[in-house]
């Protein structure tokens, strides 16, 4: 078998393939997006003809995942934390059907907020949800999960959380495939009623899952990706969770004195917790992203104060974890660094709007069209644009969740703050954007909708848009009035048109969407290479 | 044998391009590897890093300790001093010295220099000269690369087949132009170190 080098994400994906995987769904979301990609390209993926069309948003992708779940069929959906959010009611009330086929959720956290508005930490959205949820340290891991996972979610009828963090999603390293297995057959679930969720049906569905919770409990304490190692010095016990252990091991290269449970699966493995705490003086708690188990593990109001981590100050509160805050934890000297950095001589170099984006003309007319009003009236969104609120644009005012410009417009529309704008990219319109701009529509807020088209999902890579070429008709179907449906092309040359375009559309007392229409630069120069 | 790299620059640059062919020859010398890159905002014209880590022993952290990098490569002089914390004691620093200036604060480049030159073990290459010199000004990262693998534990008969997988398939010309780079890059650095 060839060298693989993948990437936390890719290894995953192989190995959900490799586990007999028919169906997978998402929508991109940094650092979730390679899963998908991966499988997209697969060959293996092809000549089975797996099922791997992106979905419009987080919570259509789980809808159909969960479909070919009834199916019997195996299925995963993946996405980035905050795309739980949008996919919370499914996600949810999944634990109450059950899955059929095996159904795996993957979530993909991003502490530090690398490339996101909030870090939330997925694993209490399993504890929420009653699920078990799998956490695998390293690429290897990441691989082997499917297999086991899959099977788990089987045996129990119930989806499995998988929970990603960036470093992993994004790191590669060199691991071993296993031998596939076959995908399986269609066989619909033998009581055909356990997905309807009508009272009668959920209350006993919510007394099976909770009646599961031992099970999953002690599925936890056997899971391969849970052990608790042994050490000499019982005056620490260290509780590590997916990659933290990496993090704890990098500081103990031939082996940590004191005993380590390593955890990759919740809910917590109770027995094994319990050992470690009656064994040892203090417990240090090692998790990335929120003190989850931290915080299960002090109950208050007895606390006694043995219980370090995140919430004691022993670690940061917030962010990312590495081997050098670990080491600090631990009261070891990280490193021999001897050198010195005049810090102003470094200044910072954050991301910006490439060169010829069609983001940045568009701005500028906007900007040019508001100049006759006050500041602060311009709503935005989740995607490449949201870096107009950075000079020379500083062209917008909200950046909250996807779909938030146009409702958050219309909210301030409503109160009085007219005119008002909302700016959206056509992949994140498609997403959750529409059904605000019927709210607009129906309530005749005096709102302007610009939808800045650049036929791509492109702070992701480029995925192609689920709206591809048809915005129009979608909003002239939603209500729009197709004399207030303007089509502009964001072009410096076309600057003056399109600032007097959007000064009428700011005059109208009613809804007005403007498309904004030009191709991302970036996939526009990939389509010319591979053509060429 | 256990190798730590910081690979830094600018996004778009090509970082991630050397990753990848240190990555494909440490992996077809039988070595385990690490390498924790950087996807997503940043990647527009934002700072980048990429750790990576060679080793014949199994690696645990994706991410380097401070304070421990046995390489520094930075494809930007002012991202060079952003990571140097990253380095140990004992660490080298391979940089290209001409700056990417794409923010209006960009300090001035004659105090970055000297600052650089202080480090005791470091070598300035004009990557970007070299390679717009052989008129294969994209392979100015492949430059860098050949400077740095004076220092680095694979050899260069192994870079130059990683070179042959990554980019066999942009073709031959492209993997030549490459492979001229990353010898171009290699010989001036042997000079300057003697």
């Amino acid at each position: 078998m060839p060298k693989f080098v993948p990437l936390g994400n890719e290894a995953l994906a192989q190995g959900a393939l490799d586990a007999g995987l028919s169906g997978m769904y998402s929508y991109p979301g940094t650092p979730s997006t390679e899963i998908m990609e991966y499988i997209r390209l697969a060959p293996d993926a092809a000549e089975r003809r797996v099922h791997r069309e992106w979905s419009a948003n987080e919570k259509t992708a789980l809808e159909a995942a969960l479909g070919m779940s009834y199916a019997g069929k195996r299925a995963m959906v993946a996405m980035k934390h905050v795309g739980l959010n949008v996919a919370a009611d499914p996600f949810i009330n999944a634990a109450f059907t059950g899955a059929n086929g095996g159904l795996l959720v993957v979530v993909a956290d991003d502490p530090s907020m690398h490339s996101s508005q909030n870090e939330q930490d997925s694993r209490t959205y399993g504890r929420f949800a009653f699920i078990p949820v799998v956490e695998p340290s390293n690429q290897q891991e990441a691989y082997n999960l499917p297999f086991y996972a899959f099977e788990l979610s089987e045996k129990y009828s119930v989806p499995v959380m998988v929970r990603l963090t960036t470093r992993l999603s994004h790191s590669r390293a060199d691991i071993e495939r296993g031998d596939a297995i076959p995908e399986n057959a269609l066989k619909l679930p033998a009581d055909l009623t356990r997905f309807v969720l009508m009272p009668a049906v959920s209350r006993q569905r919510y007394t099976r899952l909770l009646g599961l919770q031992s099970d999953f409990e002690a599925e936890a304490e056997r899971s391969f990706l849970t052990r608790y190692e042994d050490g000499d010095n019982n005056s620490l016990g260290i509780i590590a969770c997916g990659i933290a252990y990496n993090y704890l091991r990098e500081n103990y290269p031939a082996g940590c004195p004191y005993p380590v449970l390593k955890i990759g699966q919740y809910p917590l493995p109770k027995r094994l917790v319990e050992r470690l705490v009656e064994e040892n003086e203090a417990i240090l708690v090692l998790e990335e992203g929120a003190p989850l188990v931290e915080d299960m593990l002090r109950g208050y109001p007895f606390d006694a104060g043995s219980i370090h981590g995140r919430l004691d100050g022993t670690l940061p509160r917030t962010g990312e974890l590495n081997p050098t805050l670990v080491a600090r934890a631990l009261g070891l000297e990280a490193g021999s660094r001897t050198f010195d950095v005049p810090e102003d001589v470094i200044a910072a170099r954050p991301p910006k709007l490439c060169d010829g984006c069609p983001h940045g003309d568009t701005f500028l007319a906007l900007n040019e069209a508001l100049e006759p009003y006050s500041k602060g009236r311009v709503f935005s969104d989740i995607g490449c644009y949201t870096l107009g609120v950075l000079p020379p644009y500083n062209a917008v005012n909200s950046c909250v969740d996807m779909g938030a410009s146009i409702t958050m417009a219309k909210g301030a529309a409503d109160a009085g703050l007219t005119p008002t704008v909302a700016v959206i990219g056509d992949s994140t319109f498609t997403h959750s954007g529409i059904t605000g701009l019927l709210d607009a529509v129906n309530a005749n807020s005096p709102l302007t909708v610009i939808i800045m088209d650049n036929l791509a999902t492109a702070m992701t890579g480029g995925q192609p848009a689920p709206g591809g070429g048809h915005l129009e008709g979608i909003v002239q179907g939603v209500g729009v009035p197709a004399e207030h449906i303007r089509l502009i092309t964001p072009l410096p040359r076309q600057h003056d048109t399109n600032v007097a375009v959007m000064r009428e559309e700011l005059a109208h007392e009613g809804v007005s969407v403007i498309i904004a229409r030009r191709e991302c630069i970036e996939t526009a120069k990939r389509r010319r290479r591979s053509a060429s | 044998m256990k190798y730590d790299m910081i690979l830094c620059g600018v996004g778009g640059q090509g970082v991630l391009s050397i990753a990848a062919v240190i990555g494909v020859a440490a992996v077809d010398n039988g070595l385990h590897l690490k390498q924790a890159e950087v996807h997503g905002l940043s990647q527009r014209g934002g700072a980048v890093e990429s750790h990576l880590r060679l080793s014949d022993q199994p690696i645990y952290s994706d991410l380097i300790p401070a304070g421990s990098a046995d390489m520094l490569l930075s494809m930007e002089p002012m991202e060079t001093l952003r990571y140097v914390p990253f380095l140990s004691g004992e660490g080298t620093i391979v940089a290209d010295n001409n700056p990417f200036v794409n923010i209006p604060n960009y300090p001035d480049l004659g105090t970055i220099i000297t600052t650089l030159e202080r480090y005791p073990r470091v070598v300035l290459v004009d990557a970007e000269g070299i390679a717009t010199e052989m008129r294969a000004k994209r392979s100015s990262n492949m430059v860098l690369l050949g400077a740095a693998s004076v220092f680095m534990p694979l050899s260069p008969e192994s870079l130059e087949a990683a070179i042959g997988t990554i980019f066999g398939r942009k073709g031959e010309a492209v993997i030549e132009q490459n492979v001229a780079a990353l010898r171009q890059g290699r010989a001036v650095a042997q000079a300057q170190t003697g």
